[in-house]
């Protein structure tokens, strides 16, 4: 266990001042996700234009620092993105925060991935692994179009 | 017994947590077991072990003698008229569930009302929301006031003509407030309406006295009370317990069984169908001589202080939010602190072997109403002391300082 590994500076930066926190105004697509753990509540907001490109994606919601920070860094490594390689960097964040050492995808750049590898700290801590999964796999039922509020329980 | 002792009657202190003394603050939650009760668990099982009620053999005899034996120390110890007004659950939940389903059942129709509270915790509202959607029944709550407590008023305000049962804590797992019992039972009974108390955290921090608080019905969770899991109480009056319909069919809780009808047992077996927690029942019967030798009294006088105690030392720490100030308070402190989430907190104390609850505590009504989605807290039992609660403030500092917090 290694509580420095989990709290780092970046986590804690963004977890205190997330990015992208606000309801967006236009989004064409949406999902809300729930932990009724611990009552944590994350909407994700998303515009995609006529080529499916993220022209914009936002969040609200309120949580502990991880799960706040997992929402933030999440929002501001995916804008522009193509949906295709959203759903990539998806699967491989959630792979690897379930069991791979390292994020695989070459969609983000290096620098990217270490701000994105700053959350995999949770691993040690299988009760808040969930916390850092959340939003993601809220962005997830916000692509696919899914209208039911994400129940992040039935989630691995 | 000498309380200050107490902590080396319970073997789980003996292990490390992350190489930590295990500073245990999460007894609102479930309490920690004694050797002696852990002990007799394993004794049933090694040496004593049978069904109950059933056979003639020598060992059931015994068997059933030792659980019958646990009945009655729990009668005393609540102080009930007859032995056969107390029912084991599978725990307070169930007892509750019990009650809300036969009564239900029984007297209740549409639009009519139970009256419960805004602190109740989940077990003392979702069954009563199941006669909501099966019989149109409402559920009114009365309010809890800024201090975090329910007083006699806001209960009288909430009761009309169409009031047919009164459901509350007697203590609450968030706030800490004392309900009071009494004077609620006096005024319910001069209506005609009856009560059930949920006594999951009253019960083992405070007297229980049924004849004084003249309650209906009190319900028990015994892994609170030092007691193994799977186990509850119901008590209920004699009267209740003949009028009300029986709960689950099975065996063991019937007279005669014939193809055309049936006739069930008498009380208590009446509400004990299937083969019941043995070995929890019989181990139980420790957990009250564990109460009783160090006296109710005395567990009261010492968590009260432990709960100033605590008070205190968090208020003097800034940053640190107290949830409630109710005047009568049992040994639970609920606390934010401005900056970090109530998880985050848990985590980090966790660190340093603290362990406390971060949550909803399974109150989601009341956390709405605080405008609050968790917070975190610290709840006491007898083996607690104040090297207990000077750590936690040491592991609340260490918090902050992670998240840069002054």
């Amino acid at each position: 266990m290694n509580l420095k590994e989990l709290y780092q500076e970046i986590i804690l930066d963004h977890g205190k001042n997330p990015h992208n926190l606000k309801k967006m105004e236009n989004f064409n697509k949406d999902a809300k996700g729930h932990n009724p753990l611990c009552g944590d509540k994350v909407h994700v907001y998303l515009k995609l234009d006529d080529k499916k490109n993220i022209e914009d994606i936002s969040f609200e919601g309120s949580g502990c620092a991880i799960s706040m920070a997992s929402a933030s860094i999440m929002t501001s490594l995916l804008k522009n993105k193509k949906e295709k390689e959203v759903k990539e960097v998806i699967k491989d964040f959630l792979e690897m925060i379930k069991n791979k050492p390292e994020l695989s995808t070459k969609i983000l750049k290096e620098d990217e991935k270490t701000k994105l590898m700053c959350l995999s700290g949770v691993k040690q801590y299988p009760m808040r692994v969930k916390c850092a999964t959340l939003s993601w796999h809220t962005l997830n039922f916000a692509m696919e179009g899914k209208k039911e509020e994400i129940n992040i329980e039935k989630f691995e | 017994m000498n309380i200050d002792n107490i902590k080396k009657e319970f073997p789980i202190f003996n292990n490390k947590v992350h190489n930590n003394d295990l500073i245990y603050l999460d007894s609102a939650n479930s309490s920690q077991k004694p050797q002696v009760v852990i002990d007799r668990i394993y004794d049933f099982y090694t040496k004593e072990f049978s069904n109950v009620g059933r056979s003639v053999h020598y060992l059931a005899v015994a068997a059933t003698n030792l659980y019958e034996n646990t009945r009655i120390s729990v009668q005393k110890y609540i102080n009930a008229k007859d032995k056969n007004e107390i029912v084991f659950t599978k725990g307070a939940t169930e007892a509750i569930n019990l009650v809300a389903n036969t009564f239900g059942q029984k007297y209740l129709k549409e639009g009519d009302e139970i009256l419960i509270t805004e602190l109740e915790h989940h077990s003392n509202y979702v069954p009563w929301h199941y006669l909501r959607q099966s019989k149109g029944i409402k559920i009114q709550f009365a309010e809890v006031n800024k201090e975090g407590e329910v007083t006699l008023e806001s209960i009288e305000k909430k009761i009309t003509t169409k009031t047919k049962m009164i459901a509350i804590s007697h203590l609450s797992n968030v706030t800490g407030a004392i309900l009071p019992i009494k004077e609620i039972t006096q005024l319910a009974h001069s209506k005609s309406i009856p009560v059930l108390v949920d006594g999951c955290q009253g019960a083992p921090h405070l007297k229980l006295d049924m004849q004084d608080l003249d309650c209906d019905f009190y319900a028990i969770s015994c892994h609170k009370m030092y007691g193994p899991t799977g186990l509850g109480i119901l008590y209920a009056k004699k009267k209740w317990l003949n009028e009300l319909p029986p709960y689950q069919g099975g065996g063991g809780m019937i007279k005669e069984v014939k193809k055309e009808e049936i006739s069930y047992g008498e009380l208590p077996h009446k509400y004990e169908a299937g083969t019941m927690a043995t070995a929890q029942v019989i181990a139980f019967d420790k957990s009250i001589k564990f109460l009783e030798k160090i006296g109710i009294e005395n567990i009261i006088k010492h968590e009260k202080e432990l709960m100033e105690y605590g008070l205190e030392t968090l208020r003097k720490n800034n940053s640190v939010n107290i949830i409630g100030n109710p005047k009568n308070k049992g040994a639970v402190i609920s606390f934010t602190i401005k900056g970090v989430h109530p998880h985050d907190i848990a985590t980090i104390l966790d660190e340093d072997g603290v362990a406390i609850r971060a949550g909803h505590h399974c109150c989601q009504i009341l956390h709405e109403k605080l405008g609050l989605a968790a917070t975190a807290r610290a709840s006491f039992g007898v083996y607690n002391n104040k090297t207990d609660i000077d750590q936690l403030n040491i592991s609340i500092n260490k918090c902050k300082k992670i998240f840069n917090l002054q």
